[in-house]
């Protein structure tokens, strides 16, 4: 039986009627239409499909849509306008911070969050900060060198970090 | 992987909360930050048929100092716990423990009160209630950590209780907890905490049997001014875990030797 979900995603209000056991993630995907959050393992583990809920990072294999009621979310798509890249998405670009891509818009939510808290990360923090993000490909060097980067020009200015 | 179909409702107090759990009947289940019970639903380890979602209960998401108590409200998330200036100042080992639960995601949304219910052998939380003695408090009663932990997913938890408020002494001297784990965000194969309080050194030992364990041998060899060498020598006193795919029992009673001297040790 459908309930009726209520939230902000990208920053439009959008009112859906959902299964209760729908998670964030495929009401992202199937619902909203918005494939860039993706699924990885589906168990919690990989941080592929993770988004920013009020800024937050969360997995959003792991909730339901229901929980997500009167929220603000951000998925990748929203990190920047139509043509424009986010500083977190031209570093990736710039720094080879991918491979397949598969996990990309994962670790781009995961590092949003984390600028947003400390802009001048450590190489430490960085991987703190991003330990919930497994890559299978690139190896987390490049990673940390974009996520560098893009500690950079959003210092120098280009464009604060979505904060949701 | 999807969660067989239940029913969902929203709760906004703890009055209400305990009345949908009523309603709903034995089947129901409580979901707060959800990072322990929907892996379990999706594998469909738990199949419950109604959900009593507590995440809008907002009178249980606090952190206050009251006569010596740190009260910490069920709802409380771990990035909360983490960053919580007031839980850094009277009791630092629980916003250290916070800092290194899982990854950033799952601090994002895991509760303290879910930890607690879960009852998890590897959880970290219930090794620190276990070893200050720390009170759980719920809708209807208030429970020693020495009885709440029964044994593994165990507690005495009625199916429409409620875990409100966990309360722990205050507690800012020395301290350390250390998690042996093969990548950052894993459980604890093992973990040893240790906090000195005005009574002396605390002890706890994580994941080496189905509860956490107070290392009452290391605590009274401590006190009779043993070196943490050898002191430490007795974290392994009386356990008996088993062996799984990430240690054997033999490794595991190793482990609590060596992480107990290294937390005695880096105790600070
Ligand atoms: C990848 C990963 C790594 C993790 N690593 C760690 C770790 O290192 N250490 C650690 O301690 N935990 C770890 N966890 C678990 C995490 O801390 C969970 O958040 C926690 O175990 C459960 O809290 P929750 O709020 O998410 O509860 P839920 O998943 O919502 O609930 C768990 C259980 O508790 C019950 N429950 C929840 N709240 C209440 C309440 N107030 N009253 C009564 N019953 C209640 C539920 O009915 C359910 O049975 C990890 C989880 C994942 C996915
Ligand atoms: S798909 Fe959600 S954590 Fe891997
Ligand atoms: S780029 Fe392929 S998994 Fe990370």
């Amino acid at each position: 039986m459908g309930q009726t979900l209520r939230l902000k995603v990208n920053g439009v209000e959008r009112i859906d009627e959902v299964e209760p056991r729908l998670l964030l993630v495929y009401y992202l995907r199937e619902v909203c239409g918005l494939t860039g959050t993706h699924v990885g393992c589906d168990t919690s583990q990989c941080g592929a499909c993770t988004v920013l809920l009020a800024g937050a990072p969360v997995k959003s294999c792991n909730m339901l849509a229901l929980q997500a009621e009167g929220a603000s979310l951000t998925t990748i798509e929203g990190l920047a306008a139509p043509g424009e890249l986010h500083p977190l998405q031209t570093a990736f670009w710039e720094q080879h911070g991918l491979q397949c891509g598969f996990c990309t818009p994962g670790f781009i939510m995961a590092a949003t969050a984390l600028l947003a808290d400390n802009p001048d990360p450590s190489d430490e923090e960085i991987g703190r900060g991003l330990e919930g993000n497994l890559c299978r490909c690139t190896g987390y060097v490049n990673i940390r060198k974009a996520v560098k980067a893009a500690g950079e020009a959003v210092r120098a200015g280009a464009a604060a970090p979505m904060g949701g | 992987m999807i969660p067989a179909a239940f029913e969902y409702s929203r709760a906004h107090s703890v009055t209400e909360a305990v009345a949908q759990l009523r309603e709903a009947g034995p089947e129901a289940k409580v979901i707060a930050g959800g990072q322990s019970l929907l892996p379990m639903m999706r594998m469909r380890l738990a199949r419950p048929a109604h959900l009593v979602d507590v995440n809008a209960v907002r009178e249980l998401d606090y952190v206050r100092v009251e006569d010596g108590h740190l009260r910490v409200g069920a709802m409380t998330r771990h990035v909360t716990l983490a960053r919580s200036e007031v839980v850094q100042r009277h009791l630092p080992l629980l916003a250290e423990m916070a800092s290194e639960v899982g990854d950033a995601q799952i601090r994002s949304r895991g509760t303290l009160g879910g930890v607690m219910a879960h009852a998890d052998a590897a959880g970290d939380y219930p090794t620190l209630a276990t070893m200050l003695d720390a009170m759980i408090v719920t809708d209807r009663r208030r429970i020693a950590a020495g009885d709440f932990f029964q044994h593994l997913f165990t507690t005495p938890l009625d199916l429409d209780e409620l875990v409100c408020e966990v309360v722990f002494p205050v507690a800012a001297g020395p301290r350390r907890y250390l998690k042996f784990r093969r990548r950052l965000f894993d459980w604890a194969i093992v973990g040893a905490g240790v906090q000195r309080t005005e009574a002396g050194w605390r002890v706890g030992l994580t994941h080496v049997g189905p509860t956490p364990v107070r290392a009452r041998g290391v605590e009274a060899a401590l006190a009779s001014g043993a070196t943490p060498v050898e002191a430490a020598a007795h974290a392994s006193d009386g356990l008996e875990p088993t062996s799984d795919v990430r240690a054997t029992a033999d490794f595991r009673l190793h482990l609590a030797r060596v992480l107990t001297r290294r937390a005695l040790e880096q105790a600070a």
